[in-house]
């Protein structure tokens, strides 16, 4: 009995030796995911089921928003039209079993990059494109100007059941403030709340704070402290184990951000396509075998420029010119003193 | 002496002049309400805080001059009777008069009189009121959800054909009517289904993430409706059946899908099932989803049918049996007939908590009519409009909720055969 079953384990693992064996090497040839995305000409991408400035949908029904246009670039990339996307909304808290089931391929849902969940959910983050931060919202009638103005037993307006929550708690226990959480399950209720006065701030993401106070009955009367209490980088994420596909979203929001920083636009990718600079020609096709390299056509990068834009155009688009975020602070390029700074396309 | 009297007693003699004056004092109340509450005009000098105070005195003194048995007023004699009964039940009447005064107004002024219709943007709406502009603007996202504008017509003409159908079933004579039904029970949906969907006849595939909106709210109620009520009655025979396989197979499964909620149900279906499956298997998640609900609502409607089985007299068995029938002639002509009739309260319930449920598939991503709202008062354009969303949904839902409430009664009436 215990023969027959020690024969059979190691018939097992031969098995899944093999299987292993074969499909690994079937991934350095080509990758799975992007044979099916080719197969079944769309880009799946998860989205959140609305969120200002990062995916929502117009009342035309097109999908618009700084983590829609990461995905659009994919699709750019991959098949040639940013059109070919299937956006599934997902909510918080189903994001990371719809990515590892396969229900989406890319995940682009303002989801912070951690080590948590880096490493315990089988998912790899390609990169950051929006630098987020958690702040505070007061009164100008308050007189407050800083968190150092925050007085024991100030009431705060919160959500529940976000890291949002554990930053507050970290953040007034380190600074020996006792303070009263206000919080509720929706934003709606935490904005109406903190509108009507029930609380002396309301905490959550800059970019969230920034979108919700054009909510307000008098947005004017508002301030956003300046203070940032944590680091919420938000970037797209892929699955575990299909290294092709985690390059090609990489270098998808890369060549996004790096198109930026050599001012190549929508409008005149074209044209640079006979420029003197190098970089500007590998990035827009005309030199070099960059696409080649990631299993995709040498035009990948001019096909996401031309039909997404750069990441500067992205966020004017989407952040600045819907009112949310007018000024870039740390989602400027590097060469501006902001954050975003991208390995090279070359 | 006597003077003090006649105020306090109210006399049968002065009846008229009694009437006329309590009624003055009454609408000098009402009017004192309104000006405060709608005009911010203080006519009897009371203090905000108190503002029903005076208002409340004045009225109740004028209810009781006018608390006769009979007067000549034929409109005074109905008050008295139904909201003039005594102190007590004055001091009722007038509070709740004073509510509805000072709320209605302010109701309507932000639903109509301060509300904005027309218009393309945010900017439009400058009345203070309700913004229906954004409703207006996003009519079709609701109706529709992210369908492309150039295929609606494919959810218009299936629904046009849903109800035309129902209609001709009405009209049809009764020997025509049976093949309208059965028709519109197991031909209907699949038609609707690939009018929908596409990728048939030369129409073009549009995939199930972008269907939403009411449609989607329709669709998915429609379709659990249609399968759950002849598995629940197959589940609710089972129960009753001595057949011990079948017995204990249905309780297993009733208790089982009772006994968890719907959200676990529907996460289950769109996210873990997907894992499960060999990887070349793929089914839509809006039919998981789908099929989750239909299981789910299935073991409440055989409890619901169940109970019906089970209020019928042993009598009736016995008579079909000794009819010589079997256990499916028994069942479909002489105890399913009976049963179901006596349960069409509670199918009716069922069915209008099963359309109120659909909101919940929303949690596994799928936009119906509450998620597309969700999804469009978070547009940087649209920011702050949750109210006017959440009203015509309410309204959406009520229309719908209470119709099929109307049809069940109508049903009932049609169906009652007196025992």
């Amino acid at each position: 009995m215990i023969k027959s079953l020690k024969k059979f384990s190691i018939f097992l693992a031969s098995v899944a030796l093999l299987v292993g064996l074969q499909s690994e090497a079937f991934a350095a040839k080509k990758s799975r995911t992007l044979s099916k995305t080719i197969k079944q000409d769309h880009v799946k991408c998860g989205v959140s089921q609305g969120l200002p400035g990062f995916s929502n949908a117009d009342a035309a029904g097109n999908w618009t928003g700084i983590d829609v246009d990461v995905c659009r670039a994919v699709a750019a990339a991959v098949l040639g039209d940013s059109g070919k996307v299937k956006f599934t909304p997902l909510t918080a808290k189903e994001r990371f079993t719809a990515l590892s089931s396969g229900e989406v391929d890319v995940l682009a849902r303002n989801t912070t990059w951690t080590l948590s969940r880096d490493a315990d959910l089988n998912l790899t983050f390609v990169g950051v494109n929006f630098y987020d931060g958690q702040g505070f919202m007061v009164r100008k009638s308050s007189g407050i100007t800083s968190t150092n103005g925050f007085k024991n037993g100030i009431s705060v307006c919160t959500n529940t059941g976000t890291t949002t929550e554990l930053n507050m708690r970290d953040f007034f226990n380190s600074k020996k403030i006792s303070y009263e959480p206000v919080a509720f399950e929706k934003a709606d209720e935490v904005v109406q709340a903190y509108d009507a006065g029930r609380c002396d701030t309301y905490t959550t993401d800059k970019s969230g704070l920034a979108a919700q106070r054009t909510k307000m009955k008098n947005p004017d009367e508002h301030i956003v402290l300046p203070e940032t209490i944590s680091k919420e980088p938000l970037g797209p994420a892929v699955r575990h184990g299909d290294q092709v596909w985690e390059d090609i979203v990489r270098w998808s929001l890369f060549a996004m951000i790096e198109a930026e920083e050599y001012g190549i636009t929508s409008a005149n990718a074209d044209s640079l396509k006979t420029s003197e600079n190098p970089q500007i020609k590998r990035l827009v096709g005309s030199e070099g075998e960059l696409g080649t390299l990631l299993g995709l056509g040498n035009d990948w990068s001019l096909n996401i420029i031309k039909q997404v834009g750069n990441y500067g155009e992205s966020y004017k688009r989407n952040i600045a010119d819907t009112g949310i975020l007018p000024a870039r602070g740390p989602n400027a390029l590097w060469t501006n003193g902001g954050l975003l700074y991208v390995a090279p396309a070359r | 002496m006597n003077y003090l009297d006649n105020i306090i007693k109210p006399k049968q003699a002065n009846q008229n002049t009694l009437v006329i004056f309590g009624s003055i004092l009454i609408l000098i109340s009402f009017l004192d309400v309104v000006l405060l509450s709608v005009f911010d005009i203080n006519l009897t000098g009371s203090s905000k805080g108190i503002s029903f105070f005076l208002p409340l005195l004045l009225g109740f003194i004028g209810m009781y001059y006018i608390r006769f048995d009979h007067t000549n007023f034929p409109l005074i004699n109905r008050f008295n009777k139904s909201l003039n009964i005594d102190w007590l039940n004055s001091i009722f009447t007038l509070l709740s008069i004073f509510v509805l005064l000072k709320f209605v107004p302010l109701i309507l002024n932000w639903l109509i009189f301060d509300a904005n219709f027309i218009g393309t943007a945010k900017e439009d709406c400058t009345g203070g009121g309700a913004c229906w502009v954004f409703i207006n603007v996003w009519l079709k996202r609701f109706v529709y959800g992210l369908y492309p504008d150039s295929e609606t017509w494919r959810i218009n003409l299936a629904f046009i054909l849903l109800f035309v159908t129902i209609g001709a079933s009405y009209l049809a004579k009764p020997k025509f009517k049976k093949y309208i039904i059965l028709f519109l029970l197991f031909v209907f949906p699949f038609i609707g289904l690939s009018l929908i969907s596409g990728d048939v006849g030369g129409l073009v595939y549009v995939e199930t993430n972008v269907w939403g909106g009411l449609a989607l709210t329709l669709i998915v109620s429609i379709f659990a409706i249609i399968f759950c009520f002849p598995i629940g009655v197959m589940l609710a025979m089972g129960r009753r059946s001595e057949l011990p396989v079948v017995k204990y197979f249905s309780v297993g499964f009733i208790e089982l899908w009772r006994g968890v909620p719907l959200i676990t149900v529907l996460f289950m279906a769109a996210n873990m099932f997907p894992l499960f499956l060999p990887e070349d298997v793929f089914l839509d998640k809006l039919i998981r989803c789908i099929i989750g609900i239909i299981l789910f609502e299935a073991a409440y409607m055989a409890e619901v049918v169940r109970g019906g089985l089970q209020s019928l007299p042993k009598g009736q068995y016995e008579a079909a049996k000794s009819l010589g029938m079997g256990y499916w002639r028994m069942h479909l002509f002489v105890i399913l007939p009976q049963a179901l009739k006596i349960v069409i309260p509670g199918i009716a319930n069922t069915f209008i908590a099963l359309f109120k449920d659909t909101p919940l598939i929303f949690i596994v991503g799928l936009l119906e009519l509450l998620g597309m709202i969700d999804l469009a008062k978070t547009n940087p354009k649209w920011l702050g409009f949750a109210a006017e969303g959440y009203v015509f949904a309410a309204l959406v839902y009520f229309v719908f909720c209470y119709s099929m409430s109307r049809y069940s009664q109508k049903l009932e009436k049609r169906l009652s055969t007196e025992r």
